[in-house]
């Protein structure tokens, strides 16, 4: 029997506390669309998305009507486009982009992920044309999301490649600087990154995923923080497994909602990625559950600890709820969606030095951060630098989404509206690192990752 | 409440008034829907009633029952949801 209190609860927590299905993501291999010209591997990749996520929109909309239940996005990723442009011979992928763009409209998703490349160890000459096709690409679309990885605990970090992407996000917010740079918007870099995360930008279909899957993406911080409500002063052992109830009962919603869209869209289900994406509304936001554990603002001492606390007990209520959790699974600090986190920023409580430690403890890393138009290339690389390195030697996911808005500074904001939300532009440390970006090269595979 | 399959939970959140349950019940005989277990109370000052029914050959997402639900909800000035039984199992069930 299910009771009425246990009845109320569920409405409450969709009604009142934001708890939602973040995305639906169905991810599709495009290795079987590999052609020798460039026009026939683009009418390839259209044809098979279309096959393929036509009805995905039309299901996420059924699955929400039965259980009244809110899914906000449903999504494309695909293989990497370096590895599937490869054998074109185009000298440059745009048309591939503008390709997933039109795919991604046709299916009536609202970003298609995977204008991608693996470049931990090395660039293929498909990588290199892959990243410098990336400006115009994110210029000329506005559906496509576009993420690189640089760095794995197994491979170490590819500097050359993180020296290039601090002058690739320069000149994306350059060809985008008339919508305050909004194409940084959709670039994101990672160390470790998952092959199965169904979250944007970062979303692809690794090389070693099925034919087509569905990965479920879900949220619901304004749900923890709640339930924190319940247990205000009491010691943090009662918090963690508060947190740990929390987490289960939302995981099992999206493992529900994964495993009906599987079956009706005969592809298998793959793994429920259990985040906690905030959006800008008021009460979904990670930095105010933050608080909730007794911060006065988000960004002060304590903020790490709590928020490596919250992190754990959220896989720990999650891995409970479903045998197949993956993709980043744990808590997001982007600032400019967070309502809670730009109000701290704002107030100078958060700064990029604390979000950076911040990274060590939670999932993904410094994420949709405003930062001076005229921060250099290299400074940019350098902050990417440190934060793959907080990726690779601490054998966990990390990631970089700055925006290096054109013509602002600190004390400016930018507005990118809808999820996006709006971001105070923040200080960086304006001492130089060029030398060291300048280097280039690799830096080795720590020692922890010969387990073998 | 019934694990059969397709059950579903029909709840009412608000201000309690006359008419409430004579309306939803009229508007779920004429969808053929019964109703298995009715249950009303005062939490945190909202008036909640939950209904379990049996939907038997209605499928909730192909029907206008959500709407038709929600449309009488604004005209009795409560918020009226219909659910499929499944949610609640799985979030509230090891």
């Amino acid at each position: 029997m299910i009771n009425e209190l246990e009845i109320l609860e569920t409405m409450k927590m969709f009604s009142e506390q934001h708890l939602d299905i973040r995305t639906i993501t169905m991810g599709i291999s495009l290795f079987d669309c590999c052609a020798s010209t460039p026009e026939e591997a683009c009418d390839k990749i259209y044809t098979k998305i279309c096959r393929c996520a036509g009805r995905l929109v039309e299901v996420g909309d059924q699955i929400s009507r039965k259980y009244n239940v809110p899914i906000i996005h449903k999504r494309i990723s695909v293989t990497p486009i370096s590895i599937v442009a490869a054998a074109s011979g185009a000298k440059d992928y745009t048309m591939f982009a503008k390709t997933l763009d039109r795919a991604a409209r046709d299916c009536g998703v609202n970003f298609v992920g995977g204008f991608s490349a693996l470049v931990q160890k090395g660039y293929t000459k498909s990588d290199e044309i892959l990243i410098h096709s990336i400006p115009e690409a994110l210029a000329t679309t506005d559906y496509v999301c576009s993420s690189i990885n640089l760095a794995s605990t197994r491979t170490g970090i590819n500097m050359d490649a993180v020296r290039d992407m601090g002058e690739i996000i320069k000149q994306t917010a350059e060809a985008t600087r008339d919508r305050d740079a909004i194409g940084c918007a959709k670039l994101v870099v990672f160390a470790n990154a998952p092959e199965d995360n169904p979250f944007m930008a970062g979303a692809f279909l690794g090389p070693g995923e099925p034919e087509c899957v569905i990965n479920v993406g879900i949220s619901g911080p304004g749900v923890v923080k709640h339930a924190l409500e319940s247990v205000k002063g009491e010691d943090l052992g009662i918090v963690a497994e508060t947190i740990k109830k929390a987490a289960f009962k939302i995981t099992r919603v999206g493992e529900l909602v994964a495993r009906e869209a599987s079956e009706r869209l005969g592809v298998p289900f793959g793994i429920i990625d259990l985040s906690l994406a905030p959006t800008p509304a008021v009460g979904d936001s990670v930095a105010r559950l933050l608080e909730e554990f007794g911060l006065e603002t988000c960004g002060t001492w304590g903020t790490t600890a709590a928020l490596a606390m919250l992190n754990d007990a959220v896989k720990k209520g999650g891995t409970m709820a479903s045998s197949f959790v993956g993709g980043l699974s744990g808590a997001f600090i982007p600032v400019s969606e967070d309502e809670g986190m730009i109000a701290a920023a704002q107030s100078g409580s958060l700064l990029l030095e604390k979000l950076e430690a911040m990274t060590c403890v939670c999932s993904v890393g410094l994420d949709m951060i405003a930062i001076p138009g005229d921060t250099p290339a290299s400074t940019i690389s350098g902050i990417i630098a440190d934060e793959m390195a907080l990726g690779t030697f601490n054998n966990k996911t990390t990631a970089v989404r700055l925006i290096p808005v054109p013509g602002k500074g600190v004390g400016d904001s930018v507005e990118f509206g809808g999820l996006l939300g709006m971001a105070p532009i923040m200080p960086v440390n304006t001492k130089s690192c060029a030398d060291f970006i300048n280097r280039g090269g690799r830096i080795p595979a720590p020692i922890h990752s010969m387990r073998n | 409440m019934e694990q059969s399959k397709n059950t579903a939970v029909v709840s009412v959140l608000g201000k309690d008034r006359v008419g409430i349950i004579a309306g939803i019940a009229n508007l779920l005989a004429e969808y053929g829907i019964n109703i298995n277990d009715i249950s009303q109370t005062i939490l945190d000052d909202i008036f909640t009633m939950v209904m379990i029914v049996d939907l038997q050959n209605v499928v909730i997402e192909e029907s206008d029952i959500s709407d038709k639900l929600k449309q009488l909800g604004d005209s009795l000035g409560v918020q009226i949801t219909i659910q499929h039984t499944g949610l609640f199992n799985a979030m509230h069930r090891i």
